[in-house]
Parts: C-alpha cells; sequence; structure tokens
C-alpha cells in the first residue's frame, strides 16, 4: 500500500535516517559552545582565582596584584536591593493572577510578559531617567531599582505558575472553616506553593546576578570599598566586563577568576532550582 | 475565591461575631484591592518606560525628525547625529545570528520532541537551557579570548578563500566584526528558540502523527508533513522570540562587534548595534543633545521589542494553548 502511495521505499529509508542524522548533529552543535564556555571559564578561572581575589580591592591600572572582594560584596548587596522592589511585587502580582485574574489578569501577564523581553540595557537607560538624573550621580539603588524591574516579571509568572498547582480543594476547606479569603491566600494557598516560588526567585536573582548592561549607567562602578546606598557600587560583572576589554594580561586573568565564581554561582542556583522543580513535578503525579 | 459563608442568617450570630464577619470582609476587600495594585504596577511600568524615553528622546526628535533613522552620519563632536549605522548593525547582526541560530535550533527541538527517548529528551533539553543560563558578559568573555581568534583564523579564511568573490567575504580578516556578532548571537537565541519549538512540538496532537505513519510514512515524513506544519505558526512564534532577544543582546555584542559606526559590505569588517552604543557611550556623552540622541536610538529599540513580543507571544500561545487545552 504504502508502496503505491510512496514508491522508492530504501530512498525514504536513507533519507529518514539522514535527517535524523542531521538532527542529532544540530544536538551537537548547540551544545559545543556551551562545553567550550564551560571548559575555557573553568580552566582559565582555576588557574587565575585566588585568595587576593576574594579579599583585596583592584590595584593601580596596570599593576599586577588586588582582587575583587568590593564586586564580590556589591552583586550581592545590589540583588539584595534588587530582591526588595523584585519580590513583594512579583509574588503579589503573581497571587493576582492565579486568584484573581480574568480579563485584567489577561493584559497583566501579556503586559510581564512583554516587560521581560523588553532589553536590559533599555531599562538601564530608563533608570537612569528614573534615578540617576533627579539624584544627579550614580548610585547603587539606582542599580538595585534597575534589577528590581527586571525581577518582577520573572518572579511573578513563576509564582503565577506555582500557585496555580495549588489544588482547589485545599481552598475550599480553609474557606468552610471560616477563614477569611485573604488568610486562606497567604497562610493557605501560598504557603502550599513557598517551594515553588523559592524556585522561581532563585532562577530570578541567578538571572540579574549576571547581569551587567543595567548597571553600566545605574550603579555604575567603584574602584574602592563603598556600602553606601547613595554611591557608586561595584559589581562583579562590570568589573569584569571592564578588565576584559582592558589592555592589561593581569586584568584579563581577573576578568577569567570574576567569570568562574559568576558561573558557579549562576550555575549552582539554576541546577538546584531545576532539580527541585523536577522532584515536585515527579512526586506530585 | 468567592466567599461561600452566606452573611448573617445563621440564627444564633451574636453581635460580636457578626462585626468580626464585617471585618473579615473587609479586610478581604483591601486585600483585593493591594493585588490589584501591584499587578497593575507591571503595566504602569512598561508605560513609564516609554513615556520617560520618549520625553527624554524630545530635543533629538525636534532637531533631526524621522531623518534620524536613515542618516548615516554619527558625529558627536559636530552635535551631528544620524543613527543609521547602528540600526543597520542591529539588523544585520540578527539577521545573521537567525540564519545560523534558526536550522540549528528546529534540528535540537525536533531531535527532543521527536526523537529522543524521554530520559535523554530531558537531560539534554536541561543542558541547553543551561546555555540560556550563562551570563551574556561571560559569553562576551569566552567572544573576545576564544571565539574570535577562532574566527579569524580558520572561519574568516575559509570564507573568504572560497566565497571570497562576494563582498559580503572580502577584505581582511580581523575576527572582531559582524560575523562574530551574528555568531554569539546565534548561541545565545539557540536555547530559546530550540525550547519554544520543542514545547510546540510536543503540543501537536499525537492523531496528527498517528495518521501518517498509518499511511505508512517514515519518522521523518511524519515530522515533515504532519508535525512542522501543524506547529508551523508556534515555530514562526519561537523564531520571532528569538529575533527579540537577539536585537536588545547587548554585552556579548559589544565585546566581539567592533564598535565602528560603519556601514560596511563585508561582514569581516567591525559594525556597531544600538545597544553596545548605548553601552559604551552613554556614560560618556557630553551634550544634552547626544544624550537625546542615545536614549531616542533606546526608544527605538524599546517600541521594536515592545511589537517583536507581543507578535510572538500572540504566535505561540495560539497554537499552544488551543492545542493543549482539552
Amino acid at each position: 500500500m504504502s508502496a503505491v502511495l510512496f514508491p522508492d521505499v530504501q530512498r525514504r529509508r536513507v533519507v529518514d535516517r539522514i535527517m535524523t542524522l542531521l538532527c542529532l548533529g544540530a544536538v551537537v552543535v548547540a551544545i559545543i559552545p556551551l562545553a567550550s564556555v564551560l571548559g575555557y571559564v573553568t580552566v582559565q578561572g582555576a588557574s587565575a582565582v585566588n585568595w587576593a581575589f576574594f579579599t583585596q580591592t583592584p590595584g593601580p591600572a596596570g599593576e599586577p596584584g588586588g582582587g575583587m572582594a568590593n564586586a564580590l560584596v556589591g552583586t550581592l548587596i545590589l540583588i539584595g536591593l534588587a530582591s526588595c522592589v523584585g519580590i513583594p511585587v512579583g509574588i503579589l502580582g503573581g497571587l493576582f493572577l492565579s486568584e484573581i485574574g480574568g480579563p485584567v489578569g489577561w493584559w497583566v501577564r501579556f503586559t510581564a510578559d512583554v516587560l521581560n523581553g523588553v532589553p536590559s540595557i533599555v531599562i538601564g537607560v530608563f533608570v537612569y531617567a528614573l534615578v540617576v538624573l533627579p539624584m544627579r550621580r550614580f548610585s547603587a539603588l539606582a542599580g538595585g531599582v534597575a534589577l528590581g524591574v527586571m525581577m518582577i516579571p520573572l518572579v511573578m509568572r513563576t509564582t503565577e505558575e506555582m500557585v496555580r498547582l495549588v489544588p482547589q480543594s485545599l481552598r475550599e476547606a480553609s474557606l468552610a472553616l471560616g477563614l477569611p479569603w485573604w488568610v486562606t491566600t497567604l497562610r493557605v494557598t501560598l504557603r502550599t506553593a513557598t517551594a515553588g516560588v523559592v524556585t522561581g526567585v532563585m532562577l530570578a536573582v541567578a538571572r540579574i546576578g549576571g547581569e551587567t548592561a543595567p548597571l553600566l549607567f545605574t550603579a555604575f562602578n567603584n574602584q574602592f570599598w563603598s556600602f553606601r546606598l547613595d554611591q557608586p557600587m561595584a559589581s562583579l560583572t562590570v568589573q569584569m566586563y571592564n578588565y576584559a576589554i582592558a589592555p592589561y594580561d593581569d586584568w584579563h586573568r581577573q576578568a577569567w577568576a570574576a567569570a568562574l565564581v559568576l558561573m558557579t554561582l549562576t550555575l549552582v542556583l539554576n541546577i538546584l532550582a531545576r532539580t527541585a522543580g523536577r522532584r515536585r513535578e515527579a512526586t506530585g503525579r | 475565591m468567592a466567599q461561600s459563608v452566606p452573611a448573617g442568617n445563621s440564627p444564633g450570630t451574636l453581635p460580636a461575631a457578626t462585626a468580626g464577619r464585617a471585618r473579615a470582609r473587609w479586610a478581604d476587600g483591601a486585600f483585593r484591592a493591594v493585588l490589584t495594585l501591584f499587578a497593575f504596577l507591571v503595566i504602569l511600568l512598561v508605560f513609564a518606560i516609554g513615556v520617560s524615553l520618549a520625553r527624554a528622546a524630545v530635543p533629538a526628535m525636534a532637531r533631526f525628525g524621522a531623518a534620524f533613522l536613515w542618516t548615516s552620519r554619527w558625529d558627536p563632536v559636530h552635535n551631528f547625529f544620524g543613527a543609521l549605522p547602528f540600526v543597520y548593525g542591529t539588523l544585520v547582526s540578527s539577521a545573521l545570528a537567525l540564519l545560523i541560530a534558526v536550522p540549528v535550533s528546529l534540528g535540537v527541538a525536533i531531535y527532543l520532541a521527536e526523537v529522543a527517548r524521554s530520559r535523554a529528551s530531558t537531560v539534554l533539553s536541561f543542558v541547553v537551557e543551561l546555555l540560556a543560563a550563562i551570563p551574556s558578559v561571560i559569553l562576551g568573555l569566552w567572544g573576545i579570548f576564544v571565539m574570535t581568534p577562532w574566527v579569524r583564523s580558520v572561519v574568516e579564511p575559509v570564507l573568504g578563500g572560497t566565497l571570497g568573490w562576494l563582498p559580503l567575504f572580502s577584505g581582511p580578516p580581523y575576527g572582531i566584526g559582524m560575523l562574530s556578532a551574528g555568531l554569539i548571537l546565534s548561541i545565545m537565541v539557540i536555547p530559546i528558540i530550540a525550547s519554544v519549538s520543542r514545547d510546540v512540538l510536543r503540543a501537536v496532537p499525537q492523531e496528527q502523527r498517528e495518521a501518517m505513519y498509518a499511511l505508512g510514512g517514515t519518522r521523518w515524513e511524519v515530522i515533515r508533513r504532519a508535525v512542522l506544519p501543524y506547529g508551523r505558526t508556534g515555530i514562526i512564534g519561537a523564531v520571532i522570540l528569538g529575533l527579540g532577544r537577539a536585537l536588545g543582546e547587548t554585552m556579548a555584542v559589544t565585546m566581539v562587534i567592533g564598535n565602528r559606526p560603519q556601514i560596511a559590505a563585508s561582514l569581516f569588517q567591525p559594525g556597531y548595534t544600538i545597544a553596545a552604543a548605548l553601552a559604551n557611550e552613554f556614560s560618556e556623552a557630553t551634550t544634552d543633545l547626544y544624550v537625546s540622541a542615545l536614549i531616542e536610538m533606546a526608544f527605538v529599540l524599546f517600541v521594536v521589542s515592545l511589537v517583536v513580543n507581543a507578535a510572538a507571544r500572540w504566535l505561540v500561545a495560539r497554537v499552544t494553548t488551543s492545542v493543549v487545552a482539552p
């Protein structure tokens, strides 16, 4: 029958084989850069990272030595500031999407997805106009706001999806016991989805921790220790960018060290979040 | 979540309990208002971005008009700004990225959704998604020290040797340039296009495949004639999503494109993109008009990313929701 409809079975089998192999080839092509990046960052970074990297501030331009201690702490502070903006707004907005929703919810969801697609450098320009110009200086606060804005849609959408997974019967049981809706939502619904929401927050932190573009003209950079939020603040990513494009070998070495630290952070957060998510999915069935 | 407790009609209700119930209802209303407020914050934010960029771009708009977009002279010293080299670089590098990334991503998506067994597919999906998690500044560092030397010593000489008669591949190999920007962008968009396309392919109903198998089709024929046509809209959406990412990508591109505002025929030559110009020149812009011209480019990028992302989401949602819904 098939031979009548499609003659030349032999040729068709060969084509099938070739196309399958091509698809496998595409997977290999996609993985090669990942393997190369991981390999180079690990090898170059491991030989460059040392005690001084974690304990000292940058040395004078062109002279070997110094480290990125202030940038490392700066990145953590910026992530903390961003979390103050991104986590509450993201979680409450996500609760709106899953518990109230409706046609308004559709628009909010759509806008959040679109905001997620706005280039990070554009967010940087926006925060420059919003915070840096009125304050008349670059500041850690501006950097935190920029990263926080990026965090909102990420946290919002994962919160929505995780809260949606909570069985309806749980909400009904709580309401039937006479708990007001708002208590039910916070203490039962959100509480049940905690693990998933935390996973979403971790992924969002991993994403913004590696951002450079929105910090270039908000938090700017700083060669020294600084804990003041109204002053420029160093970050691992901006420091790494500056070192990578500078003409000094020792700075290149330190850029690789920074890459190793940053990538370890990102990958650990990603792997933790994803394996946790997978385990929950498996037990949920 | 409607409050299912009927208010105040049980016989033994004490006044205190009624007061408590009224308070609870008031609290519910307040909580609802708070959630709504935070949700609306997102919409407000997108509007605020658009309005503040547009306002800051007014001086440049008033001075150069729409010709800003197709004037190729970018001359900060004489306070004259035309964005064409940046628009050109953004479009060409993104087009190049899609040219490389689309076939590869489709191959990956087909392999993950149709060929690999479920375990292998899970592991490989995870690996491909890790690629998306690498910070772009790390990819840029790798680009400067690993990829561009390879492009300069291997890719460009080979392309120049075989296709050198085309203006696109003519001239000396630099390494740093438009070709490298396209390559690094393709690495960044492959995970996006591949994972969204994979989800789209998975949403194609099994009956589509079974019908084609019943006609005696090989696996490739099933994919080619039954699965891909069904998911076409969603795959186009995935590609547009990738385009959105490529257009606005900043750090990795800045580090390998060469940052020279020129329009060169050869892909080996350095170029510049809108995002890269913002990254390099924004904090050094000296005059108000200069800043305004840069912000106008940011505004253009913002509007384009809105349109591109809205279109992509719409296309992808049309396929995945209409198919997944029981």
